[in-house]
């Protein structure tokens, strides 16, 4: 027999894929052209968008940033084209407003430019948020960060002090940083392990920062956040002292009570005292001058942290097997889920002062934050709800099973897990609380909303439309599409299942 | 008898309210209602101190004294005679109003973008996703403000139209102008009257006969049509051949509308215009169109998202199998998707639709006479009374809230899996 074979023997090399299968070509071809239905709308989709971004770019590139009004804007117009095109004078005039509503910012005589201090509380809350959103960020960077924030504001505060203070923060910065750059990580590891001195937490900042915030902003002595931060040292000492002797369910109720003892009764006198003998402060500021996005960002953050914890609560509140908890649960929860926020805003604008004992008059910004808090806490309450219920029965079984008390269990077993799933509706729920700051603009606060009407209203801007909420909602699509993105890269990192 | 494990039997202590398991929970929440009731009490007897110091005994008599003010959208007669209780009932017409319309717009924008997303076009996916998140990711109430500025700078007024600058759309039907759209009005030459309802009092309104005649028809249409459905069902299980219904179907509805409306004589009755501004025809005010718009593609957003969700939550193996079965795609999707999706899409759809009537109230930002705008805008201001005021505005939208909840959990319940 002949070695005649009618199959080939051995394989043939590979070939290149054919070029309308491969690259650009291919992919459009699988994308955008697969049938007769899909390339139509392609095809009219990027007439679309044509025609949207050819009319966006010629709008947008008008040389009118420097106008003074509308009028002068359309001389400019007129001048090169008759098509319609952006008046970016109102941007360029009215900005610091939009962002700082009527924070004094030096115009006025006898006043200095305060806006400083919302820039430099606005940039530490990222420092003080970096340790408990981010984990990829050492401590020591950090540290560096808190530095050269710090040094940077002294700097720009000026006077013999400031650069001396400032150079010397930044200098330490630049130390620390240096040194965490060149360190190698398992040697350092390995150093840690050993026991060598490390830098301290920097949660100790986040803890400290809620009560510079508030000081930064409004001003006024120091020694009132001190009083109010005394009061935790206070409580906890308390604790500390009766645990052993008491019980720590006794401890922790007396701790709570002189706490509170001492918020109400005893800060202000200390603080006056304190001040009286060595006076530190900022210069006060008003309420009535907060507006823009500051107060935006003010509301929204106020609200943020505290509706979680409460939410948490409500939502234990609604899970628990005590009647009447539940049920006062459930009622508020419902209630304020069922009325509008506009509501509960006129709540704070007009009744709040009426349900409280005769003579007090608090400030229109802390009633406003107090309703959009407990609005958000309700929400956010059903989110966690939500994520108690997608647990499943055995982990509550499997904590009780381990001889877990109830707090306990909630605190190692129920509540991260919990908090992972809803992770989502958390995150979905501080979007909408953001989004909600503006309605008090309807109150009359001076929100960038507020601001916008005020702007309207002038004579040079009347008109203005484009431009004015196309700046706004720029700022606001920036803050919640990235909180949004950073849900998801959230749910990536607590992603612990295998898939 | 004896039980095995024998309750300690020793003596009560105080300290056994907190320490013993038993009687633990009943201390927790006799002192959480204490502390509940001292709270309510304590903000009762400042609001009834602070009350009497301004002279303002809580009571209810000034719904029924004259308002004062003008309802320039609404649905029913009022003029500023009429008692504040009627203008806050048109305002609640007008929040259910605006609420139905947007819903029904956004279900309709919601399901198409939703759809659209995830389109195995790249560029229409992608498209849809930048208008979800652009919509979803701006306030609503910068929406609504926005649009409304758009609708007032940019259409042109009805001078325009003298001029012939500008010239009415659909067949010169259809007014857009920056006082508002001016569409035609449905009239009847032999119509049946009206009937009156409730006298004179201030929550009165008309029925029209014509619309009921129409509806009366409409429905028998609708259930004959049913009927016929019912019939074709019986003949195709027993023969295993599906009769022709369609025409019939669509005859029994449709014909006897038509016959019902040219018996009463219906016709359109355009505007015109007239002076400075357009007459006759149904004139949709700036402030219903932009809060409308607004709230319609920003909860749109949402549900389009919603139903994206819904979607992809129904597992692929459904679809494999049906089409194992021998089931052709539309039929799948009918039949196997859709069901399944829609168990997911249901509940969050309703608690959007919730959110929008809630956003409606923002039409207190443009102007439109919601209930926010009469018993919580005006009312407020004229009668001082903020107490009442805000507690029914409040009792108003907690209702609506609880219904639309209570029809939720009805449907859910209904279309819930059932097992084990």
């Amino acid at each position: 027999m002949s070695d005649l074979s009618y199959v080939r023997a051995e394989m043939l090399p590979e070939r290149a894929p054919p070029a309308s299968q491969v690259g650009f070509v291919g992919w459009a071809r699988q994308n955008l052209f697969n049938g007769v239905g899909n390339s139509i709308l392609t095809v009219l989709s990027l007439i679309f968008i044509w025609y949207v971004v050819s009319f966006l770019l010629s709008w947008a590139f008008s040389p009118t940033w420097n106008s003074a009004s509308l009028s002068e804007c359309r001389e400019i117009f007129g001048a090169e084209s008759g098509h319609h095109a952006a008046c970016w004078g109102v941007i360029n005039d009215r900005w610091q407003q939009l962002l700082f509503g009527f924070y004094p910012n030096g115009s006025e005589e006898g006043t200095s430019d305060l806006r400083w201090r919302p820039i430099l509380a606005f940039l530490l809350l990222f420092v003080a948020v970096t340790p408990v959103l981010f984990n990829m960020i050492s401590r020591r960077m950090n540290w560096v960060l808190l530095c050269a924030v710090l040094g940077l504001t002294s700097l720009y505060l000026g006077g013999a002090l400031g650069i001396v203070v400032g150079l010397a923060l930044i200098a330490a910065g630049a130390a620390i940083g240096y040194k965490a750059l060149t360190a190698d990580k398992t040697a350092r590891a390995a150093e840690i392990e050993a026991g060598a001195k490390r830098l301290p937490n920097p949660l100790i900042f986040s803890a400290i920062y809620p009560f510079i915030a508030p000081w930064l902003l409004w001003g006024g002595s120091l020694w009132l956040p001190i009083g109010a931060a005394l009061g935790f040292v206070i409580g906890y000492f308390v604790f500390r002292f009766l645990a052993p002797i008491a019980g720590s369910l006794v401890g922790m109720i007396v701790a709570v009570l002189v706490a509170l003892v001492w918020w109400l009764l005893l800060t202000v006198g200390f603080a006056d005292l304190m001040q009286s003998i060595i006076p530190i402060g900022l210069e006060p500021v008003e309420s009535r001058d907060f507006g823009g996005f500051m107060l935006s960002i003010t509301i929204g953050v106020v609200a943020i942290a505290c509706s979680l914890p409460i939410g948490i609560v409500l939502a234990l509140g609604r899970q628990s097997d005590l009647l009447i908890v539940k049920a006062l649960c459930v009622g508020f929860i419902e209630f304020i889920r069922g009325v509008p926020l506009i509501t509960l805003l006129f709540v704070a604008s007009t009744l709040l002062n009426i349900f409280m004992p005769p003579g007090t008059n608090f400030d229109i910004i802390l009633r406003v934050l107090i309703m959009v808090t407990l609005f958000a806490a309700a929400y956010m309450a059903e989110v966690i709800r939500g994520g108690l219920a997608a647990l499943p029965r055995g982990q509550y079984e499997a904590a009780d099973a381990l001889g877990l008390d109830y707090w306990k269990a909630q605190r190692l077993i129920i509540m991260p897990q919990a908090l992972k799933i809803s992770i989502p509706g958390i995150v979905s729920t501080f979007i909408g609380v953001f989004k909600d700051t503006v309605l008090v603009s309807i109150i009359g606060l001076l929100d960038p909303l507020g601001l916008s009407n005020a702007i309207r209203a002038d004579q040079a801007w009347n008109g203005v439309v484009w431009e004015l909420y196309g700046f706004i909602a720029l700022l606001f699509f920036i803050f919640c599409f990235s909180m949004s993105r950073y849900s998801m890269y959230l749910e990536r990192r607590l992603r612990t299942d295998h898939r | 008898m004896t039980t095995i494990t024998d309750p300690h039997q020793g003596q009560f202590r105080l300290s056994m309210l907190l320490y013993d398991s038993r009687y633990r929970s009943l201390t927790i929440q006799i002192v959480a209602l204490i502390g509940f009731l001292m709270l309510i009490g304590w903000l009762l007897s400042n609001t009834a101190q602070n009350l009497a110091e301004l002279g303002k005994e809580p009571s209810f008599s000034f719904m029924m004294e004259p308002a004062g003010y003008d309802i320039n959208q609404r649905l029913l007669d009022y003029n500023s005679q009429d008692t504040h209780l009627r203008a806050s009932f048109m305002g609640l017409l007008n929040t259910l109003l605006v609420a139905v319309m947007g819903c029904i717009t956004a279900t309709v924008l919601g399901v198409i973008i939703g759809v659209l997303r995830l389109s195995p076009n790249w560029i229409i996916s992608r498209l849809s996703a930048v208008y979800v998140e652009g919509f979803r990711n701006v306030p609503v109430l910068l929406w609504i403000v926005f649009t409304m500025a758009v609708l007032i700078e940019t259409l042109p007024q009805p001078s325009a139209f003298r001029k012939g600058e500008a010239s009415m759309s659909l067949w010169d039907s259809v007014a857009v102008t920056n006082r508002g759209i001016y569409i035609p009005e449905p009239l009847f030459s032999r119509s049946l009257g009206d009937i009156h309802l409730l006298g004179n009092s201030s929550l009165r309104f008309d029925v029209s006969l014509d619309l009921l005649a129409l509806l009366a028809v409409l429905i028998g249409g609708i259930l004959t049509s049913v009927l016929i459905k019912r019939r074709a069902d019986i003949l195709q299980e027993a023969t295993g051949v599906r009769p022709r219904t369609w025409h019939w179907r669509l005859g029994v509805v449709v014909v006897p509308v038509v016959l019902v409306l040219a018996i009463l004589g219906f016709h359109l009755g355009y505007p015109e215009l007239k002076g400075f501004n357009f007459r006759n025809g149904i004139h949709l005010r700036n402030s219903l169109i932009a809060l409308w718009l607004a709230l319609s593609l920003y909860t749109g957003a949402f549900i389009a998202e919603i139903v994206r969700a819904g979607i992809l939550a129904v597992s692929k193996g459904q679809t494999e199998a049906a089409s194992a079965l021998g089931l052709r795609p539309k039929r799948t999707m009918s039949l196997v998707i859709l069901p399944q999706a829609l168990r997911v899409i249901i509940p969050p759809l309703i608690s959007n639709y919730l959110n929008l009537t809630k956003n409606s109230s923002l039409a207190i930002a443009v102007g439109y006479m919601d209930i926010t705008g009469t018993l919580g805008g005006i009312t407020m201001n004229q009668t001082g009374r903020e107490l009442e005021t805000v507690l029914l505005l409040m009792l108003v939208y907690l209702t609506i809230s609880l219904t639309i909840s209570a029809v939720m959990n009805w449907y859910n319940e209904s279309v819930k899996l059932k097992e084990r």
